[in-house]
Formats: C-alpha cells, sequence, structure tokens
C-alpha cells in the first residue's frame, strides 16, 4: 500500500511471510449485516507474525487504511521487491515487537486483497459479485475480524492498532467489543467524516463511475474503469498530502524538461507523481472495493452508531487504555477531530493519553519511518501490556 | 526507572509530600513527568498529566504516563466534578492569563487544589528594584520583561487575599526557600513572603455547613 520504500531504522525484517485464509459463514449460517443483507460464505485473508503466548495475552491486531491489506510486514518471496506496508513498525526489535507479541491484520470485509468483496465471485450466480455484493459497513468489517479473532483462539487481544480507515475500526473494536480489548491507539483517525472527507470520496466515485468502462460495476468480464480509478487515486494521493509536503516533494518543478510542452502531457512532477501512483494502483485495487469501502467510511458515525447522537455516551461503552494520535500537518482527518474523541474519553474518565506528533507529510505521515512516532507506540504498548492480566 | 523523592525539584517534593497514597491527581503542565511518576512509583497514585510541549508529552508516554497534549486552560474544562483527589500547578500559576477563572474550574474537577508559584515579594526582588530599579530577573525568574512567560506578579500575600476573595480556604501553606537550581531548600518560618522564594498551597473549598460547600 506505502508508497514509501523504507528500511529498517531499528529492529530487524520479519522475513518471510504467508498470507493465510479463513472461510466462515457458510449457508445456511449466513452473515448478518448491518445494512440489512446476508452473506456467506465469508473469506478473510490475514497474516500473523510472531508467536501467541501460552496465556494468550501478547495478540495484536493491525488494522489496514483505505487501500491497505493484509501484509504488513515483511516479504512474501527471496525475490519480493517490497516489504509490507507498514514494514518499519513491525518487526523483531521494532516498534511493534513481533519477538513479544503476536501480531495479526486481515483485509477488510468488502476489499480485495484475498478476503470476500465485490470482485469475488457470488456462490449464487457463479459471476463476480460486482453490484450485487451488499453495502459493508466498519461495524461489519469488525464484526468479522472478531469471527477470525476467535477462530485464532484469542480471547483478548492486547491492543488494536490502526490509521485512518484502521483508525475507524481501532474505535468500532473499542465501543462494540469492550471487553476483548485492553487497548487501542487510533492514529490520524475520527469519529466521522467532515463534509470535506465525504466530498473528496463522492469525486472519486463518481470519477470511477463516470468511466465507461465502469458499465455498472459488470466489468469483470472485458477492460477494467482503470481511468476512473487511476483519477480517484490521485485524488486521494493529494488529501493525503499537505500543501507543505507536495511544495518540499514537488514544489513546480519540471518533469525531465526544461520548458513548457504546451500540450496536455506531464509538465510538472507532480503530475508526473500523481499519474504514477494512479498506474501503480490500477494494478492491484479493484474499482468497486474502492466505491463500497469508501461509502462504508462516509457512513461511520460513531455518534450515531454508539451514542443515540453523543458521543460522549459512545465513548460510555469504552474500557480500553488509549493513545491517540495525530499529525500537524493533516488535514483529511485534522487534529482537531483526535481532540473530539479525546474529549469524549475524558469525559468519561477513560484512561487517554493523546499526542499531536509535528510533522509535514500530511495524513500520510502514519505510513512514513518517524522515530517520534515509533517511539510512542512502542512505550505505550510496554506499559499496556504490563498491565494486562488476560 | 525510579526516582526518589529527592530527585524532585523542591517545590515538587512538598507537594509530593502532602499527596495521600492511592490518590487520583492531575499535573497540570506536568513536564517531563517527574513528579507524576514519583507518585505512581512512591504512593501508587493514578495520575494525569496535561503538558503543551509535544516532546515532553512524549517524554511522559515513554515514562508509561498517561498524558494529554493540549492547553491546560482549555483540557480541564473536559473533566466531570470531582474527578481528581488533587490538582497540581506546579510554577504555572504566573503564566495564567486568568487565574480568576481558572481556579474555580480546577476546585469544580478536584478536591483540594495545590498551587506552587515564585514569590515576587522575594527579598532579592525587592532589592534589585529599589536599588536598580529592574524588573525582576533572578536564577528562579530567568527571563528579560519582554520576552518572559510569567505574564502575572504574584506574591504569597497576594495569593493568600486572592484565596479569600475567592471564598476558598487555604488547607495547608509552604512557604520555601531554595537553593541548587531549585533541587534543595527549606520551609521558611518567620517573614515568609520577604524570604521565601516560592509560595505552594493547598486551597479547598469551605467546609460543608459553610459558603461553598460541596
Amino acid at each position: 500500500m506505502s508508497e514509501y520504500i523504507t528500511h529498517d531504522r531499528r529492529g530487524r525484517s520479519v522475513g518471510i511471510v504467508q498470507k493465510k485464509y479463513f472461510t466462515f459463514a457458510y449457508p445456511p449460517h449466513l452473515f448478518p449485516l448491518e445494512c440489512g443483507a446476508k452473506l456467506g460464505p465469508i473469506t478473510l485473508a490475514y497474516e500473523t507474525y510472531g508467536q501467541l503466548n501460552a496465556d494468550r495475552s501478547n495478540a495484536i491486531l493491525i488494522l489496514h487504511a483505505l487501500s491497505g491489506d493484509s501484509h504488513v510486514a515483511g516479504y512474501y518471496s527471496e525475490n519480493d521487491p517490497k516489504p509490507g506496508w507498514w514494514d518499519f513498525m513491525v518487526g523483531p526489535g521494532k516498534a511493534i515487537d513481533t519477538e513479544k507479541y503476536f501480531v495479526i491484520c486481515s483485509n477488510i470485509l468488502g476489499g480485495c486483497a484475498g478476503s470476500t468483496g465485490p470482485s469475488s465471485i457470488n456462490p449464487n450466480t457463479g459471476r463476480p459479485y460486482a453490484l450485487e455484493f451488499p453495502f459493508v459497513t466498519i461495524g461489519d468489517m469488525v464484526r468479522a475480524q472478531r469471527v477470525l479473532i476467535e477462530h485464532l483462539g484469542i480471547r483478548k487481544l492486547l491492543a488494536v492498532i490502526g490509521g485512518s480507515l484502521g483508525g475507524m475500526q481501532v474505535l468500532e473494536w473499542a465501543l462494540r467489543y469492550p471487553e476483548m480489548v485492553h487497548a487501542a491507539i487510533p492514529i490520524a483517525t475520527t469519529t466521522r467524516h467532515s463534509a470535506l472527507a465525504i466530498a473528496f470520496n463522492e469525486v472519486a466515485r463518481q470519477a470511477i463511475m463516470a468511466d465507461p468502462n465502469w458499465r455498472g460495476g459488470n466489468y469483470y468480464d472485458g477492460p477494467r474503469p482503470e481511468m476512473g480509478l487511476a483519477v480517484a487515486r490521485m485524488i486521494g494521493h493529494i488529501t493525503y498530502l499537505s500543501d507543505r509536503a507536495l511544495r518540499r516533494k514537488f514544489g513546480r518543478r519540471l518533469q525531465n524538461k526544461s520548458h513548457f510542452s504546451f500540450g496536455f502531457e506531464v509538465d510538472f512532477q507532480v503530475e508526473s507523481y500523481l499519474r504514477y501512483q494512479g498506474r501503480k494502483f490500477v494494478e492491484r485495487f479493484d474499482a468497486n472495493s474502492f466505491l463500497y469501502i469508501t461509502k462504508a467510511a462516509d457512513y461511520f458515525d460513531v455518534k450515531r452508531q454508539h451514542g443515540e447522537g453523543s458521543l460522549v455516551k459512545a465513548f460510555s461503552k469504552a474500557r480500553a487504555r488509549f493513545l491517540v494520535i495525530s499529525f500537524s500537518s493533516d488535514w483529511l482527518y485534522p487534529t482537531y477531530q483526535s481532540r473530539e474523541m479525546v474529549k469524549a474519553m475524558k469525559k468519561n474518565e477513560l484512561d487517554v493519553s493523546f499526542c499531536e506528533i509535528e510533522a509535514d507529510w500530511g495524513h500520510d505521515a502514519f505510513l512514513i519511518p518517524n522515530e517520534k512516532f515509533e517511539e510512542l507506540v512502542h512505550s505505550f504498548l510496554e506499559r499496556v501490556s504490563r498491565e494486562f492480566e488476560p | 526507572m525510579s526516582l526518589s523523592l529527592k530527585d524532585l525539584r523542591f517545590d515538587l517534593q512538598i507537594i509530593a509530600s502532602w499527596i495521600e497514597p492511592g490518590s487520583k491527581v492531575i499535573d497540570l503542565g506536568c513536564g517531563r513527568g517527574d513528579l507524576l511518576l514519583y507518585l505512581r512509583e512512591h504512593k501508587g497514585v493514578k495520575g494525569i498529566g496535561i503538558e503543551k510541549d509535544e516532546a515532553e508529552v512524549r517524554e511522559c508516554i515513554q515514562k508509561g504516563l498517561t498524558v494529554i497534549q493540549g492547553d491546560l486552560n482549555q483540557e480541564v474544562l473536559d473533566y466531570p466534578d470531582q474527578a481528581f483527589d488533587y490538582v497540581i500547578l506546579s510554577q504555572t500559576l504566573q503564566q495564567i492569563y486568568t487565574p480568576h477563572l481558572l481556579l474555580p474550574s480546577l476546585l469544580r474537577i478536584g478536591r483540594r487544589v495545590i498551587v506552587s508559584f515564585p514569590n515576587f515579594a522575594h527579598w532579592t526582588i525587592r532589592l534589585d528594584l529599589l536599588l536598580h530599579g529592574r524588573a525582576p530577573k533572578n536564577p528562579q525568574l530567568p527571563y528579560e520583561w519582554y520576552d518572559s512567560p510569567n505574564i502575572r506578579v504574584i506574591t504569597i500575600r497576594d495569593f493568600r487575599e486572592f484565596i479569600h476573595r475567592l471564598g476558598y480556604r487555604v488547607i495547608r501553606e509552604a512557604p520555601v526557600s531554595t537553593y541548587n537550581q531549585d533541587r534543595q531548600g527549606k520551609i521558611v518560618r518567620r517573614w515568609a513572603n520577604l524570604r521565601a522564594t516560592y509560595g505552594i498551597f493547598m486551597v479547598g473549598k469551605e467546609e460543608n455547613g459553610r459558603k461553598n460547600g460541596n
């Protein structure tokens, strides 16, 4: 997921890892979704690193963001060019130390990296679900993850950790299954999307649906809506960076030329970057998944789902210790949105720590190696694991 | 990491000695968290810190403390009534824009408020003003008048009057004279407003049956 190539500044790589699969909700025991529909069977792709200890008290669940997957760390093979998306954070001796913790991450329900989603085969028709795939919510994703966690024999997680859409799942875990979550680290996230965030998502969805190849979502037997998905990704990338990050990274520098082309090919480096990101994304991501997941993010609303309109009431359900982290230049989920959740936690006298990390890289800062950030996560986990009795 | 009492700044040593074991404490402007760490290790105190500096917040979290980065004037508004046994404001009062609004807010969230502040009526400051006509500047108050964060000039006498005017009660007080970069010191018994470099006060509401009763 991460475009950022990372090197091990602390610790080592987890090495070669393997994607695993878990399938449940076979008919007639279908999985009821919040929208009212039922889905099954459901497969979740997941990876684990480290060893579950004897009293099963060292399990950490990592929740991935919109375009992430279960491949958090390590390599799939000797000549795999790129490690998992949070490789700098997870590994032996790293902030989330796989010598101490048993780390799990699963691809979200509705995703396209091994878990059941709109590109999976609908057992009733033998064809990909496409838009017959029911709407899934952040709550549904978490409920499905819980089935996996119980399958792995874990009754209580030491910690749930995630950034962005992953942070929403962290909050959902802490409120839906308070008895299963000892500690929670929501990073660069929000209790609900602002109009600005919904607006960007809507433009991205429109870009996909306006692509003639999208064909009402039934494109799996023909050309894919690659241009639409690429544009959607470009919009995303703008929101993940910041004015300052874009200036530092590209400024107005031209790409491999010293004069304007007076045409519509790439002139500026920033154009080249966005096109490259868009192109790379369509190789690995399904356009319908993008539609479903962004909609789930837009629907996410802690207040409404858990508090009958009150954020304070919503957090009265929580029992976890929290470490809330935001980044100063994140304008997608700005710090004030983290402060809102911290405020509701304080009103419930929850054990909450909050830190706004000064960083230039916008929303994407949580995907970039940063000693301060890694140290925060590391020391908070040390503390909560000392306090944990399963 | 283990911290002994004498590792603390002297005013914090006095404050620490006033805290009942097992109580709930919030430290406003907790800095690197030394007091909270000491109280947790030696008195089993459940503590929370508020600190605006990111680096100090990170240092507190690295020590395993619970701390929130933010402006203390705002952060105290979010706690339920009487959430704490003690609210600590050490060497921060002189930087508060509206102490007369903050103090009631602190006594809403906590049963006792403990305040320490530099005493601007110390004889060296008086003498400096008298002989040289200069604004206070010394090891306790190392800033120039134009860049000092210490916007409130407080004396021990002023503070006592301030508490009475707000209708609160001074429960304990310890005027202290410190030396060796505030690491050591002693309590000043006589001529406190002249001889103490810091004032330390524990403040509460009047007890039941009297004004401002709980």
